[in-house]
């Protein structure tokens, strides 16, 4: 696991540096031809990987103090990823809560679902002042519209893929649990949330990089005056003095998206290793 | 084997209908003036060819679906009740086991819907896993065992709450045949052994020959009954398979089929 992840860390680089090389000797046409590069590969707008990399360890001011970029960029992020934690939390009993009424009434389906995927159709952009404004007006901390912004993400996967895997048990498990007298609610925990595990982890992975996406748009849009939405933006008008800057904060918010995608898949290892990776027992037996 | 005198009865339906999808274009009657009275501790098949109704009957004993017309009652009470008070277990042709629970959770899961507490489920799941001779197999989870052995848990967890009835829709229809015979064998056992009456549905004739007291046989579109055949083998071991009176009993089954067939 570990192993891939670096080759394929290092295949990237190679890509990025083998890219800029190649445009270097050709004047950024493909080789043979007069067809120029998609993207030229001059310094500015490919920093080398190595001055990307080196730039985390250039000390930059946060306030009065002054530290490492990496530092820098793990104070943001943790002040993202709380935003995002918080939008992740409410997405996902939002989306459940909706899959779950969706289930119980055909009407709330028919009625709700298309709206649900309308949301998603929203521009973020559009949508992110707003609620920010909707926020401020209430007097609510930023921290919570960023929040909301995220959750705004996050619960559309949930709720679609929580609804398919609550109606997964086929008709032989349902008219069990009708043999048992069981009423809805039994069904539900017994039967229709254990079900619809397996659906709804891969939604969550999902949902947790939305997450992440949803707290740096709301950063951006809002003007907040930490996070790493805030640094993007910083780094961003200042990349024609420091590109690698820029590069480093997003190689940032990756990492973000990736610890959350990871906590995800470890929360999913935990609930549901235990029906995975068994031998059969007529293998055992035998 | 000495026959319970059907003294009480499990299982009464009386005049019934049953019409799906009434009133739209593809209405049809599954069945049609269904009267039929399964005694206490009898073992009785349905057979039939596919489309004859009956799984629907069978649906209908366990009130998973209501009659159209006529009624169905189950050890004196509307079979509505009977549900309600969980008068009987049920065995598909799955076996529909939880994969996310292990072999014993599965079989305790009725149990657990009762409020059983932990030390009594465990201890009549241990019970149950000897019954269908998997004692060991408590701890392991569906996936991990054959389809023979699913359909084993499957009867113990129809059957771990001791239910009066046991109601069986073509539970080894999936199975190769050897394991097949077996599984009769073992169904048998357990029948003489807990008393329960049993009410299985299949489309093999041999099945229903070997297995049960008496033989139901229904004919398709509508669904009716045909006739109902009485099948006294003694004991049934590997022997009586081979046996005149049960290739007898299984041809007299056969032309009750085919009789349908050049009626309809």
């Amino acid at each position: 696991m570990v192993a891939t992840t670096v080759v394929a860390l290092l295949l990237v680089v190679l890509l990025w540096e083998g890219y800029k090389w190649m445009g270097g000797q050709t004047d950024d046409h493909w080789p043979g031809t007069s067809i120029g590069l998609p993207t030229t590969t001059d310094d500015l707008t490919m920093p080398h990987a190595t001055d990307i990399v080196g730039e985390l360890f250039e000390e930059v001011r946060d306030g009065r103090a002054r530290l490492p970029l990496y530092l820098f960029l793990l104070k943001k992020g943790w002040y993202t990823f709380q935003e995002a934690a918080i939008g992740f939390t409410f997405g996902l009993a939002i989306g459940m809560g909706l899959a779950i009424l969706m289930l119980r009434w055909r009407v709330v389906e028919r009625g709700l679902l298309p709206w649900i995927n309308v949301s998603q159709t929203v521009p973020l952009i559009a949508l992110a002042p707003i609620i920010v404004t909707w926020g401020r007006l209430h007097d609510l901390p930023d921290i919570f519209s960023i929040s909301l912004i995220s959750t705004y993400l996050t619960f559309f996967p949930v709720a679609v893929s929580a609804l398919r895997g609550l109606q997964s048990p086929d008709a032989a498990h349902l008219e069990l649990m009708r043999s048992y007298a069981a009423p809805w609610r039994t069904t539900l925990f017994k039967l229709r949330l254990p079900a619809a595990r397996a659906y709804l982890f891969p939604a969550l992975k999902l949902a947790a990089t939305l997450s992440v996406v949803g707290a740096i748009v709301g950063e951006i849009s809002i003007g907040t005056k930490t996070g790493l939405g805030r640094a993007i933006l910083e780094y961003a008008q200042r990349y024609a003095v420091s590109p690698e800057r820029l590069y480093a904060a997003v190689l940032g918010s990756a990492a973000l998206g990736l610890s959350v995608f990871g906590l995800v898949s470890l929360a999913e290892r935990l609930v549901m290793k235990r029906t995975e990776g068994m031998q059969r027992a007529d293998e055992v037996v035998a | 084997m000495s026959q319970p005198v059907a003294s009480e009865a499990a299982v009464v339906v009386s005049g019934v209908d049953k019409v799906f999808n009434v009133d739209s274009a593809d209405e049809v009657t599954a069945l049609s003036d269904i009267d039929l009275t399964i005694g206490a501790g009898e073992f009785v098949s349905l057979i039939g060819p596919s489309g004859c109704g009956k799984s629907t009957l069978l649906r209908l004993v366990g009130d998973l679906l209501t009659p159209s017309v006529g009624e169905v009652t189950v050890f004196g009470k509307p079979a509505h009740a009977a549900r309600l008070d969980q008068d009987y277990g049920m065995v598909f042709q799955h076996a529909g086991l939880f994969d996310w629970r292990r072999v014993a959770a599965n079989i305790e899961l009725p149990l657990e819907l009762r409020g059983w507490s932990r030390a009594d489920r465990t201890a009549r799941s241990a019970e149950m896993l000897d019954l269908v001779k998997l004692t060991d197999f408590g701890d392991y989870y569906p996936r991990q065992l054959s389809g023979g052995m699913q359909q084993r848990v499957s009867i113990a967890r129809a059957l771990s709450f001791q239910p009066k009835l046991l109601l069986m829709d073509e539970p080894f229809g999936a199975l190769d045949e050897m394991t097949r015979e077996h599984m009769q064998l073992e169904l048998l056992r357990i029948w003489r052994e807990t008393g329960t009456t049993v009410v299985f549905v299949t489309h093999s004739i041999s099945e229903s020959t070997f297995l049960s007291s008496r033989v139901v046989v229904l004919s398709p579109r509508p669904g009716r009954i045909h006739s109902v055949i009485d099948v006294d083998l003694g004991d049934r071991t590997d022997e009586t398979r081979e046996d005149p009176a049960f290739f007898a009993k299984a041809t007299e089954i056969r032309e009750a089929l085919r009789a349908d067939k050049d009626v309809g």
